[in-house]
């Protein structure tokens, strides 16, 4: 099935386009008219799927983001966010909360944990070397 | 959107408030700035502030953890106010409920 509206941004790994990924999202979001508490979920899922970009993807690297917003009809969202990096050698131990491959002192582990509370379908698929695509589905109940 | 954070204290209560949004990018300047700052003062109680706060993802969490860690080695305690309801929806997936009262306490998870 083809979206009614979708867009697609690319960007580098940097830590400083995590908010940028926030506001590009919530911008396009808008226009389905979310409530308060849906658009701080959806912006606050995609700062955890781009942040696992950002630290995990490329390691001492810089590499390209590319995130998709898509609207299908019965305001239906879905946002993917995608990498060509390092990529996830055991999805299900990565989805485990408060697993971390970070720094256990700074990095809580809970992205994924956030995503799939946040959001209502998440899709993990990664292929070691290769890169890591995750889908994130959220149904807008317009007010 | 930097993050921001002032210090003010009064007998051995150190308050750190902070402002903007808190991500992976902006976690590691404030911790920086907090971790100096306990160190300056060595208080007994650290609060962290989140009114200003307008956003908060789980770098947050590990910000708020790691420092109740330090606080703990200095044989000291952490609290946590002033959080909004997105805020509160993300502590609550690491089982951190935040008292909504004059003075919040940091729960246990």
């Amino acid at each position: 099935m083809a979206p009614i509206n979708t867009a697609k941004i690319t960007f580098l790994s940097r830590s400083s386009n995590e908010a940028f990924a926030r506001g590009a999202v919530a911008a396009f979001v808008s226009q389905l008219d979310p409530t308060v508490a849906e658009l701080s979920d959806i912006k606050t899922a995609v700062s955890e799927a781009v942040t696992n970009c950002t630290v995990h993807a490329y390691p001492d690297a810089v590499g390209k983001i590319e995130l998709t917003v898509a609207l299908y009809e019965q305001d239906k969202l879905v946002i993917t966010v995608a990498d060509k990096g390092v990529g996830i050698p055991d999805v299900e131990q990565a989805m485990q909360p408060m697993f971390t491959t970070g720094r256990p002192d700074e990095r809580a582990g809970l992205g994924f944990a956030v995503m799939q509370s946040f959001m209502d379908q998440l899709k993990v698929r990664s292929h070691p070397g290769k890169g890591t695509r995750v889908t994130m589905t959220k149904y807008i109940r317009r007010r | 959107m930097a993050a921001t954070t002032t210090f003010y204290g009064a007998g051995g209560v150190l308050t750190a408030a902070l402002g903007g949004e808190i991500d992976h990018h902006t976690a590691a300047c404030l911790r920086t700035q907090i971790d100096e700052e306990i160190a300056r003062r060595m208080p007994q109680t650290l609060i962290l502030d989140f009114s200003g706060v307008g956003f908060m993802d789980s770098s947050g969490i590990g910000l708020i953890l790691s420092r109740c860690k330090r606080m703990q080695a200095i044989g000291g305690q952490l609290r946590v106010r002033g959080t909004s309801p997105q805020i509160d929806r993300v502590l609550a997936l690491a089982g951190i409920q935040v008292e909504k009262q004059e003075e919040n306490n940091y729960g246990s998870h």
